[in-house]
């Protein structure tokens, strides 16, 4: 799939993330702005996978670490027939499937339970490691929050990545410069995130984590180390009030925000 | 400026290179003088069970050597992984490879698979019953170094984990017995490792470990000693001290903290008038104890008198582990006493 496409795809799933939130009444809307070029970049162009085979052996494994942008995923998982799109509307509703955060013992397609951050990498420095004992050709990705990078669990494993020599591993880390509270920079700013993986003997490229013709050639790239993509993204991209303010994180809209947002996506489509 | 000169190490003298290690401290044995031991009894099972099984890998948090893995590591190079001092991506890393197929098995210390790894463990591990095996030593009191390493209160802890399932073994021959036992257990497990030369106690009594089971040791018409871990070895020792006094001591080993097995609890506190004693290498809250005492009265069974030996709830002090033990009251001597002691009133 072209970018053009996988653009007008990533909008599509904007238009129905937001009104997802905006029924449910909660959810992670900034966060899931940001991220969803690179969630549809992933499930409509670079990731292995058969919707009808949730569990295919050889799979590629995707895990979305920042577990609270979870619409987002499920989103993009029922665009990809993972999942019913109208299961969408059930999203934080009374014994959904769809909870605030991903749960791999109920919604095919989701590889690993995430909510607690700093959990998604150290885990797919396993599955990536078990590939390399079994022979497994599949390659796992996972995407962390900016934010997230505070945790020390990925630390641990961005050291025994290296160490290990996971070339099979891709982690691109969703760099809206914004977290729950604050932006990264008035909190523990970990920017610039360049030299600090380089100097733990990962490859890191740098990209605009919301251009497509970037996106896809990142995701696509194979290094002989563990790979780390610096997406450099808007919190809240693509909804103008919304862009790079903290307090959307998870603010839902009103109604005079929701038609203003609706309008501005439905305009791009 | 005035610089300290280094004195190389009188060890280091004579022609060696090598370091003399030398670890009693840490790795202090709790057999007593002459009894019988076997070496490293988990590391060996281990190392047995996976020539038959190439699904075993076997992880840890550079504590192999401490946790007896050190065998399987020799045995097993392919499949041995040094996670380097990383708690937390061990158990992370282990859900991944037990995702793929792998049936992990990890050690560390009790003291930071409980405080540093729990939050990893209940929610990566346990909320989606992955086969991880997690094997930790040093479990409540079994070193001198202080409560930096002694995990008091992982039972406590751990037991509050939905899904997984704890283990308290009592000496060698139930840790080879275990090890292939939790192995076909499809699950996560904790389990409370006794390493390097470990006490052999229980074939004496052709016992036979089985998952899930509390096991009556010896009976008695006196006393009913409900005991898990190295409590049971003290337990026996006690009961043929008490025997010299004409006090009849029952022993039920409870080897599986969790699922506890309430039926045999509840049946053995039944039998008539016996102060019922839990004996436990762990704080005297949230263990096996507090787990018996809710048990009863879930049953409705109030036995004549309920009494705890086990560790007080506070940071303990570091020391010789013999001392340490007559300290608290872990020791044959002071269980024996304790046991007369709540008969005589």
């Amino acid at each position: 799939m072209e970018p053009t496409e996988l653009e007008r795809i990533a909008r599509q799933i904007r238009l129905r993330d937001l009104q997802a939130v905006y029924e449910a009444g909660a959810g992670h809307i900034g966060g899931e702005m940001s991220v969803i070029d690179i969630l549809t970049a992933l499930y409509f162009r670079v990731l292995r996978v058969w919707p009808d085979q949730p569990k295919h052996p050889e799979r590629d494994r995707f895990v979305l670490s920042k577990g609270h942008t979870a619409c987002a995923l499920y989103v993009t998982l029922a665009k990809r027939g993972f999942i019913p799109e109208e299961e969408i509307s059930t999203f934080l509703q009374p014994h959904s499937r769809l909870n605030g955060h991903p749960n791999n013992n109920k919604v095919p397609g989701v590889e690993t339970n995430t909510g607690p951050l700093g959990h998604g990498l150290p885990v797919a420095v396993g599955m990536a490691k078990a590939a390399k004992l079994s022979g497994a050709k599949y390659h796992t990705y996972v995407i962390t929050g900016d934010g997230e990078m505070q945790e020390g669990s990925n630390w641990e494993a961005i050291m025994a990545a290296a160490q290990f020599g996971l070339d099979n591993l891709t982690l691109v880390i969703d760099h809206n410069r914004f977290q729950q509270g604050a932006a990264l920079a008035d909190t523990n700013d970990l920017a610039p995130l360049r030299p600090k993986l380089e100097a733990f003997g990962w490859e890191v490229t740098e990209i605009n984590g919301n251009a497509m013709s970037e996106v896809v050639p990142a995701l696509e790239h194979r290094s002989s180390r563990p790979h780390c993509i610096v997406a450099h993204t808007n919190k809240g991209h693509g909804i103008s009030f919304m862009q790079d303010r903290v307090d959307w994180h998870h603010k839902v809209p009103s109604k005079e925000q929701y038609d203003l947002a609706v309008a501005e996506l439905s305009e791009a489509i | 400026m005035r610089r300290s000169k280094y004195i190389r190490p009188a060890h280091l003298e004579n022609g060696s290179d090598k370091p003399r290690l030398t670890t009693s401290a840490m790795i202090a044995s709790i057999a007593g003088p002459d009894q019988p031991t076997k070496p490293a009894p988990f590391g060996n099972a281990l190392a047995a069970l996976a020539h038959k099984d190439d699904g075993i890998v076997g992880m840890t948090a550079d504590l192999a050597k401490y946790t007896d893995l050190h065998v399987f590591r020799s045995a097993h190079p392919d499949r041995f992984y040094q996670m380097g001092m990383a708690e937390q991506l061990l158990m992370m890393s282990a859900a991944g490879m037990a995702r793929e197929g792998f049936q992990p098995w990890v050690t560390t210390y009790a003291v930071f698979a409980s405080r540093r790894a729990y939050d990893f463990i209940c929610l990566a591990i346990a909320e989606v019953m992955l086969d991880v095996k997690i094997v930790c030593a040093l479990p409540g009191l079994t070193t001198g170094y202080g409560p930096s390493h002694q995990a008091t209160e992982d039972l406590a802890m751990f037991r509050g984990m939905p899904n997984l399932t704890i283990l308290d073994p009592c000496d060698a021959s139930e840790i080879e017995q275990a090890v292939p036992a939790i192995a076909a257990h499809k699950g996560p497990v904790y389990m409370r490792l006794l390493r390097g030369n470990v006490p052999l106690v229980l074939d004496e009594y052709g016992y036979k470990f089985e998952l899930g089971k509390a096991k009556l040791i010896r009976d008695g018409k006196d006393t009913l000693i409900i005991s898990s871990g190295l409590m049971t070895m003290r337990a026996l020792e006690a009961a043929k001290h008490l025997q010299k006094d004409g006090v009849d001591a029952a022993v039920l080993h409870v080897p599986t903290i969790k699922p506890l097995d309430e039926g045999t609890i509840v049946a053995e506190c039944r039998k008539g008038g016996r102060l019922v004693v839990v004996a436990e290498n762990h704080t005297v809250i949230g263990g096996l104890g507090e787990a018996v005492a809710g048990t009863l009265l879930r049953a409705g069974v109030l036995p004549p008198a309920f009494r705890q030996i086990g560790l007080p709830d506070e940071f303990l002090e570091a020391g010789a582990l013999p001392t340490l033990h007559d300290q608290y009251g872990l020791s044959t001597l002071k269980v024996t006493e304790a046991v007369k002691g709540w008969l005589s009133k």
